[in-house]
């Protein structure tokens, strides 16, 4: 496991959201530290995907603050939280259903090209040596992933499962330093679960903090660091996964959703 | 400019203001129904007048019976409209929706030049030309029936929806096409309705309007324009908002070419228009988040 | 294959980037081939009618991939695109015409006023969507077109103006020859179709299509939107600036504001969902057919709105996917009629 005391790459204090009376998040602090796995658990409805909408400025937050890196996140644009190296994947896997799953790994690099409109149209300064060098990263990334057979299929066509790898894949080509993840294994049978588990590990292997929304409990517990447990827009409980396995208040928030196995 | 000049550019800008609230309320009885602007709904209200200065000048009916008739005519071609054209491809994108109902209104225009030449044709004024005096503005009798025919209009169309089953169908399929057919309420007859509706509505206005501008077989486009402006600027889909934002566009386009420039006129709306958007992106009484 | 498949997954991948490959170089050849035509047709077309409909395939094919970039790919409507094309005429016809530049400079300072306009535009309705877009754009669209109409002293109001010709370092492309003009105008065809080719298969134009599927996701990945869609907006203007500036110094050398209406806005969105949206291809086939059919109306008199208001209706209503995917359904269909036909024969038989 990574050190213990790295320093904390995201600082989340007193957030809080409400959508008309109904209190989303409330007050909920928790930090992110380097090198780290990190779930956000927590019944239906506990605020795990609101608190992803706020991080990434998709939705604005009614209080709070959000430290990344020396950085305020919670007023930047998305894309402008995108460039500060924070990347995210979504609940109903967004890929660009018109495009090849090559041009979607290819969009990933966006942020690393230099190449504008007028550069692009008139092949200019680099544009082509560009645009080649990341068709061979995209496809390097592909095979890493195991998909690379798929590169040249239209994204509309993709299983579920393979829809996640590649929106995985997206996302790390735009190179994060932290990876939003929100249930990365809805949807997945047991197989691809699995293998979207190694996929987590070996994303913080290579020096990617993860910060993960998931319903799948053995998936939680067998690959975090460290669980925060929300439910019903408030902190209940954090630590690692013995601890919260064996929590009361835990236990009692999931009477009736699921085991904690 | 004094105080009375503006007031007569009010009055007088209240009363296009009124036909472009009915041509507003005629798009928002389809948007609702369909999702569908129809852009030959300017169509409509070229056809109410054409029709009924013909009826007049040629077949020498009564006024009353003319209006009924021209109402009835642009109401089956508003019929035939859906029929033929929109329902075959309901479920196409935004733009082919637009390029269709474009196409009808080029086709309507062309037809009704065939049929009753380039010429304008005169409709008499209601009940006379003598002048109303207001405060010192002057109005003519037939702008009062411009307003009238909005308020009343306005008040059934209220009343059709709020208390009668068809129009209490309409609004359910409006929220929620849906659920309103898991209801038994057939969404093909409530689209009918809305277009029957509408086409009857635009021809209403192109009648009380035709004593004024005399009617035309190309007046449609731009007051099916002005009026789609209208329903713009008071959100798409409210008819509150269609009315209010005929009214406020008429008002301010009067003054913008009183005021400032009467050549400008036909764009003054659309400036207004852009402005509004800017300010508020759905309208004046539209739903925060704008386009469904 | 597939057997392959399971075993080795390397070799499929090579073979996936040979089929992306060998699909780039198709495309190349197309445009190649597309090249060809144009320098050989003139010679198989004598008639200088249709040299003239074909300089008018030309213009329209350009404002039409630049409306393509648009909304096609970014997936933006406007329904205003001829006012850009208006602008880019009305510039480079006033300043050549009243202020006497050379037709090259008044193009460049054309081109320059169009983008600024469509920037300035495009900044803030490109915030909207759907119909609130399609009618800011349309208003836009209006306004030029009244400015043009009224504005006598600079536009010559709807009487319209005289223009001049192109002169280059002296030389006139003169306006009893048309096969000059053709291929100067199809020269342009050609040079705006590389650059559009280029430009879709690159960042910027992977950072449209991206936000015309997702604007969430593209802004997740850094991509920022606003800023990209009104890059599209100005580019497309940029396109219909040339078509105009072309336009205005064509052999007719005359302008008015007709052709700058809501009806060329119309036919341009026709051309464009024609053709079949975001594709290379698809404004070629619409620009084509459209311009035919305006062409072959014209005799009609009367009737020629008529019938092209119907036709309009008519190929929405048949093929709203396009001219490209509608043969193809229409193939289908006609395949499985012929189909059930047989069985239903071979049944009658047994």
């Amino acid at each position: 496991m990574s050190a213990p005391r790295a320093r904390a790459l995201l600082q989340v204090s007193e957030l809080s959201k409400t959508f008309g009376g109904l209190e989303a998040v409330s007050d909920v602090s928790f930090e992110v530290r380097e090198g780290q796995i990190k779930a956000l658990i927590g019944p239906n409805g506990a605020g795990k995907t609101t608190i992803f909408n706020l991080l990434t400025s998709v939705l604005p937050a009614d209080a709070g603050s959000a430290q990344y890196d020396g950085h305020e996140l919670l007023r930047l644009p998305t894309y402008r939280v995108a460039a500060l190296g924070i990347g995210r994947t979504f609940q109903t896997s967004l890929l660009f259903d018109q495009m090849t799953v090559l041009e979607n790994v290819m969009v990933g690099h966006h942020l690393h090209g230099h190449t504008n409109m007028i550069t692009a149209a008139l092949r200019i300064f680099g544009a082509s040596a560009e645009e080649r060098e990341y068709r061979e990263l995209a496809m390097d990334a592909l095979g890493n992933a195991g998909l690379a057979d798929l590169a040249g299929r239209p994204a509309s066509e993709l299983p579920i499962g393979q829809r996640r790898l590649v929106e995985v894949a997206r996302a790390l080509a735009s190179e994060p330093r932290l990876l939003l993840m929100d249930e990365p294994a809805a949807g997945l049978n047991m197989r691809e679960t699995e293998r979207m588990g190694e996929i987590i590990q070996q994303t913080r292997e290579g020096g990617v903090t993860v910060l993960l929304v998931e319903h799948d409990m053995s998936l939680v517990m067998s690959i975090s660091d460290e669980i925060l447990v929300l439910d019903g827009g408030r902190r209940l409980a954090e630590g690692p996964p013995e601890q919260i396995r064996n929590d009361e208040r835990v236990l009692a928030a999931y009477l009736g959703e699921e085991a904690l196995d | 400019m004094t105080a009375v000049q503006v007031w007569q550019f009010f009055l007088s800008g209240l009363t296009t203001g009124g036909t472009y609230a009915l041509i507003a309320l005629g798009f928002s009885l389809v948007y609702n129904a369909t999702g569908v602007i129809n852009f030959a709904q300017g169509e409509f209200v070229m056809l109410g007048g054409m029709i009924t200065a013909t009826a007049i000048a040629a077949w020498g009916l009564p006024l009353w019976l003319a209006a009924l008739i021209a109402v009835a005519i642009t109401t089956v071609v508003g019929l035939v409209l859906d029929r033929a054209a929109i329902r075959p491809a309901r479920h196409s994108s935004v733009v082919v929706l637009i390029i269709i109902t474009v196409g009808a209104s080029i086709f309507i225009r062309g037809l009704a030049s065939i049929i009753w030449g380039p010429n304008e044709r005169p409709l008499p004024a209601f009940s006379g030309e003598a002048p109303i005096v207001i405060f010192g503005a002057t109005i003519t009798a037939q702008s009062l029936w411009v307003l009238g025919a909005t308020l009343v209009t306005a008040l059934i169309m209220w009343a059709i929806f709020e208390y009668t089953i068809v129009g209490k169908a309409m609004r359910a399929c409006a929220i929620n096409p849906h659920a309103a057919q898991l209801c038994g309420i057939e969404l093909s007859r409530m689209v009918s309705w809305s277009f029957a509706l509408a086409a009857a509505v635009g021809a209403i206005a192109g009648i009380v309007l035709a004593p004024i501008t005399m009617a035309q077989y190309n007046v449609g486009t731009m007051l099916g324009l002005k009026g789609f402006c209208a329903a713009i600027l008071g959100g798409l889909g409210n008819g509150l908002g269609g009315i209010l934002g005929g009214l406020v566009l008429g008002v301010l386009e009067a003054l913008g070419a009183g005021l400032v420039s009467s050549q400008y006129k036909d764009a003054i709306a659309f400036i207004v228009l852009i402005i509004v958007l800017l300010i508020r992106p759905s309208g004046l009484l539209g739903r925060e988040g704008g386009d469904p | 294959m597939n057997a392959t498949a399971e075993t080795q997954p390397q070799p499929v991948a090579e073979n996936e980037a040979l089929v992306m490959a060998r699909r780039r170089r198709a495309q190349k050849l197309q445009i190649l081939s597309l090249f060809a035509l144009v320098i050989v047709l003139p010679l198989a077309v004598r008639n200088s009618y249709y040299i003239h409909v074909i300089i008018f395939i030309g213009l329209n094919l350009i404002l039409a991939t630049g409306l393509n970039l648009l909304m096609g790919y970014a997936g933006q409507v406007s329904l205003g695109h001829a006012a850009f094309f208006g602008i880019g005429a009305y510039a480079s016809g006033i300043l050549t015409a009243t202020y006497g530049w050379n037709a090259w400079p008044a193009m460049l300072a054309a081109l320059v006023v169009t983008c600024l306009v469509a920037w300035l535009v495009g900044r803030p309705t490109l915030r909207l969507k759907g119909h609130y877009l399609a009618m800011a754009t349309l208003g836009v669209g209006i306004i030029v077109s009244v400015v043009l109409r009224q504005w006598v002293d600079l536009t010559g109001g709807p009487a319209g103006m005289k223009t001049t010709g192109i002169t280059t370092f002296g030389w006139e492309l003169r306006s009893d020859a048309d096969v000059h003009y053709y291929y100067f105008v199809w020269g342009w065809v050609c040079v705006l179709t590389i650059l559009f080719a280029n430009l879709v298969e690159s960042r910027p134009g992977r950072a449209l299509r991206a936000l015309h599927d997702s604007e969430l996701a593209a802004q997740i990945l850094g991509i920022d939107t606003a800023a990209f869609k009104v890059r599209a907006f100005v580019i497309s203007a940029a396109y219909a600036s040339i078509a105009g500036t072309l336009y205005a110094h064509s052999s007719m050398r005359f302008i008015s504001p007709t052709p700058f209406g809501f009806q060329t806005s119309i036919a341009l969105l026709v051309m464009v969902v024609l053709g079949g949206q975001g594709t290379l291809w698809g404004p070629v086939v619409g620009a084509v057919t459209i311009t035919f059919i305006q062409e072959f109306l014209r005799p009609f008199g009367e009737w020629e709105i008529v019938v092209y208001g119907l036709i309009l209706m008519v190929l929405m209503v048949v093929m709203p996917g396009g001219l490209a995917r509608g043969l193809g359904m229409l193939w289908h269909w006609g395949r499985e009629r012929v189909g059930r036909l047989r069985a239903a024969r071979a049944g009658g038989g047994a």
